[in-house]
């Protein structure tokens, strides 16, 4: 008999969506002197949410200004055991406002609401909890006596996990004493705009967090602003060598998280049932909206047809559908550029040879969305090998031997994650210490805690988030 | 089979075979049975599931102290389970001790399965002899299924031949009532082992694979079930044959049903949604699946009183 899950949306009514935002400067939510702005729409659906304010040059001037008065008078001369007040304060609004904030990043973003709620909210309050315990202690993080912020960063984070990136970017930024001006992506600012609402809630001195909504322009105008000490950029690889060649020779502190391609390589002694969930983890996950995201699925040609067989039957019971679905697994695409940018590649895999098999789903009539795919029959040369996807696509190469692993996973320009499934622990050790890449999960994929950092090799940038390692970011040591 | 044949000519050669089977990784296992347990069942499908839930209960008693008249009484709510309602259907089975199965069939007629554990249930410290002795007693007196303990002292030595063997003289004791391997995985402990001692009752010849007595805590748990359930996924693809599933102990809620059921759709599809292929041993599962149950038609809540004690 068939079971078919009824229809179990999240509730809308504990969110509500202002019709027009301002721009968060100085504790107070303010209009854009130019008055511009553009709307944030949810993808699921393409109905508009929100208008948001345009940050323009004479914006990001006072909302920089507005953090380094807030630095030089306050934050700065605060001890760190009160800064951590501020945080833990933060992270228990975050907590108390969960649903709301998981029901808001879902509509602006189209991840699935299970997500939203079981993976980036929590991970988000986690951040700030975690951070708030550095705040006073940061003279034995190992940077010397008596470290020092670096004044007032700039921070630029993407569309992809809107309210956790900005806790990665804001919690160890103020652990450490600086006060930011973040800008949000620009199809994604409803949670960043919530925050600055829980900023307030939380009494936290006007001026140490500064919201800055726009798009690409407004990003610019805060990584090249003179008066910020040290940019903090998620995105693109693109993008991120824009912002070094701006920063380059001012000074400025420069922390860079950007594009990856990670292999995930399954050797044939591997826990096979894990790792078909490890592999529609490592990629499936966020829509492979993920730039650590399982991309390269390199399998040993002994389980090959035994692991593939496996993942497309796993990949037909996902649920592609309404984000705010409680049992929806594959939400929305993020935008109609990102949808066409996915369906750029695919074409490319197509053309250059590739096979391509996608979960045979019912796809809804508006929205953008794109089915679980798998690409077999590739290899190092192809596009879909090289370059990052960002959807959910994986593209699947074979090898015989833990060395031809090794060689074809480091063989890229990038090295942000990299994933290794065997029941042979001396192999994960071998492995790992010959990946160039930031993060290596063994027998897991995707896995986050504020205590572990997180960063890149090569063209993935550089700097880690989270962990002793993430305050170094922020900090300069005290000998300088 | 061939297979059988061939993974069972020797004790070296059967544990080759279990031992070369994938491992199976506890971190993910205990996170995919977590993520599936966040699956929302609601309105029409909580209904489904609900009706399909009790059809698939093995109404369970096991104590010293069961008499013929708490047994019978067992049987008239396995048979009816809740008096205030039409449209409830009866569970699956009675599970009884052998000596109760008499009482059970000549309580249910045919209607229902009567299921009896045998083979020095629960423990199965006792000679083969009297093993299939307490069998043959069992379907004799009118047991159709036989819920059977592996040696798991022989299990955890590594003597899977003498297990083996031991399954196939019990199911051919079984004549043809059907044959329920008990693992008791609260003492096999590892999920290497579960999944082991999954194919080693199957290629012996196992009806069901089944959790656990009851007896010893921890007994079912999702995780567990979700390694039985992939062993009868992947032994199906590889034979073509059909083997069902039985979690047993400390399944109580409706809700907890349900997260079974689920586990089961995910993991081997509507084919396995049948009292044929999945069942709950359970005791008090029943009762509050039929308070759910009046409630999910009513809108309101009974109460424990609106529900019979048998």
């Amino acid at each position: 008999m068939t079971f078919e899950y009824a229809p179990a949306p999240e509730s809308r009514a504990v969110v509500d969506i202002a019709s027009h935002y301002g721009l968060f400067i100085d504790g107070q939510f303010t209009d854009p002197i130019d008055g511009g702005a553009f709307k944030t729409i949810n993808p699921a659906t393409e109905e508009v949410l929100a208008e948001i304010s345009d940050a323009g040059s004479a914006d990001v001037d006072r909302a920089v200004a507005a953090a380094r008065s807030a630095y030089k008078s306050t934050w700065s001369k605060m001890p760190g055991r009160e800064r951590a007040k501020y945080l833990y304060r933060l992270a228990r609004l975050i907590q108390e406002r969960s649903r709301e904030l998981a029901v808001l990043e879902t509509l602006d973003n189209g991840k699935p609401i299970r997500e939203s709620r079981d993976v980036d909210v929590p991970l988000a309050a986690a951040h700030f909890f975690y951070h708030a315990g550095w705040a006073d202690k940061l003279e034995y993080a190992g940077l010397g006596p008596r470290p020092r912020a670096y004044g007032v960063a700039g921070q630029i984070i993407p569309w992809n996990f809107p309210l956790l990136m900005l806790a990665w970017k804001v919690a160890p930024a103020l652990a450490t004493g600086n006060t930011v001006v973040l800008k949000p992506a620009e199809t994604t600012p409803l949670t960043a705009l919530a925050f600055a609402d829980i900023c307030q809630q939380a009494d936290l001195p006007p001026g140490v967090v500064n919201i800055v909504t726009g798009g690409p322009a407004t990003g610019r105008l805060v990584s090249e602003h003179p008066d910020v000490d040290k940019v903090a950029f998620t995105g693109s690889t693109e993008v991120g060598k824009q912002i070094q060649r701006a920063v380059a020779g001012t000074g400025k502190g420069l922390t860079l998280e950007l594009g990856g391609k990670a292999a995930n390589i399954v050797f044939d002694d591997a826990p096979l049932d894990e790792a078909v969930e490890g592999i529609v983890n490592g990629i499936f996950f966020n829509q492979g909206h993920v730039c650590c995201a399982g991309s390269r699925l390199l399998v040993q040609e002994s389980v090959a047809d035994e692991v593939l067989d496996a993942l497309k039957r796993r990949l037909t019971t996902l649920r592609l559908g309404d984000p705010m679905d409680k049992n929806t697994d594959i939400g929305a695409i993020n935008s109609r550029e990102q949808r066409e940018r996915i369906d750029e590649l695919v074409k490319s895999g197509d053309a250059e040879g590739a096979d391509r098999w996608s979960s045979p789903c019912a796809i809804p009539e508006k929205g953008w969305w794109y089915p679980p795919t798998v690409f077999t029959g590739v290899t190092q040369a192809h596009r879909i090998a090289r370059e990052e996807i960002f959807g959910p696509v994986l593209s699947v190469l074979t090898f015989r031997t833990p060395d031809e692993a090794l060689e074809k996973a480091n063989n890229s320009p990038y090295g942000l994650s990299a994933g290794i499934w065997t029941e042979k622990g001396s192999r994960i050790l071998w492995m790992a210490s010959r990946l160039r890449a930031g993060v290596v999960w063994a027998n897991t994929f995707n896995r986050f805690d504020p205590a572990s950092p997180f960063g890149g090799y090569k063209e993935s940038g550089f700097g880690r988030e989270g962990g002793r390692q993430g305050l170094a970011a922020y900090l300069k040591s005290g000998g300088h | 089979m061939a297979l059988v044949d061939e993974v069972t000519a020797s004790n070296s050669a059967l544990r080759r075979f279990l031992h070369g089977l994938p491992g199976v990784d506890q971190v993910g296992a205990d996170g995919r049975a977590a993520m599936l347990s966040t699956r929302s069942i609601k309105t029409s499908a909580k209904e489904q599931a609900i009706d399909l839930a009790i059809s698939m209960v093995d109404l369970t008693t096991l104590e010293g102290m069961d008499t013929p008249g708490k047994v019978r009484a067992m049987c008239a709510k396995a048979l009816r389970p809740d008096p205030s309602s039409a449209g409830v259907p009866h569970v699956a089975a009675v599970c009884v001790y052998g000596d109760m199965a008499g009482i059970a069939r000549e309580a249910v007629g045919d209607v229902l399965h009567v299921a009896a554990v045998a083979t020095a249930f629960p423990s199965g410290r006792a000679s083969l002899n009297v093993k299939l002795q307490d069998t043959r007693d069992a379907v004799l007196a009118g047991a159709d299924e036989i819920d059977m303990v592996i040696d798991r002292g022989a299990f955890l030595a590594g003597r899977y031949l003498e297990v083996f063997e031991e399954i196939v003289a019990v199911k051919q004791a079984c004549g043809s009532a059907h044959l329920k391997v008990i693992f008791e995985t609260g003492e096999l402990r590892t999920y290497d082992n579960v999944r082991r001692a999954s194919w080693l009752a199957m290629l012996a010849g196992a009806d069901f694979i089944k959790t656990s007595t009851g007896k010893v805590s921890p007994a079912a748990t999702l995780p567990v079930t979700l390694i039985l359930l992939e062993a009868v996924r992947d032994w199906h693809r590889q034979t073509g044959s059909l083997v069902g599933v039985k979690p047993a102990g400390g399944i109580r809620t409706a809700k907890d049903a349900i997260r079974y059921l689920v586990l089961v759709n995910e993991t081997c599809g509507p084919t396995w949604l049948t009292p044929d292929l999945f069942r709950f041993g359970a005791s008090s599962l029943l009762n509050d699946l039929l308070l759910q149950r009046q409630r999910m038609a009513t809108g309101h809540y009974s109460g424990p009183d609106y529900v019979t004690i048998d």
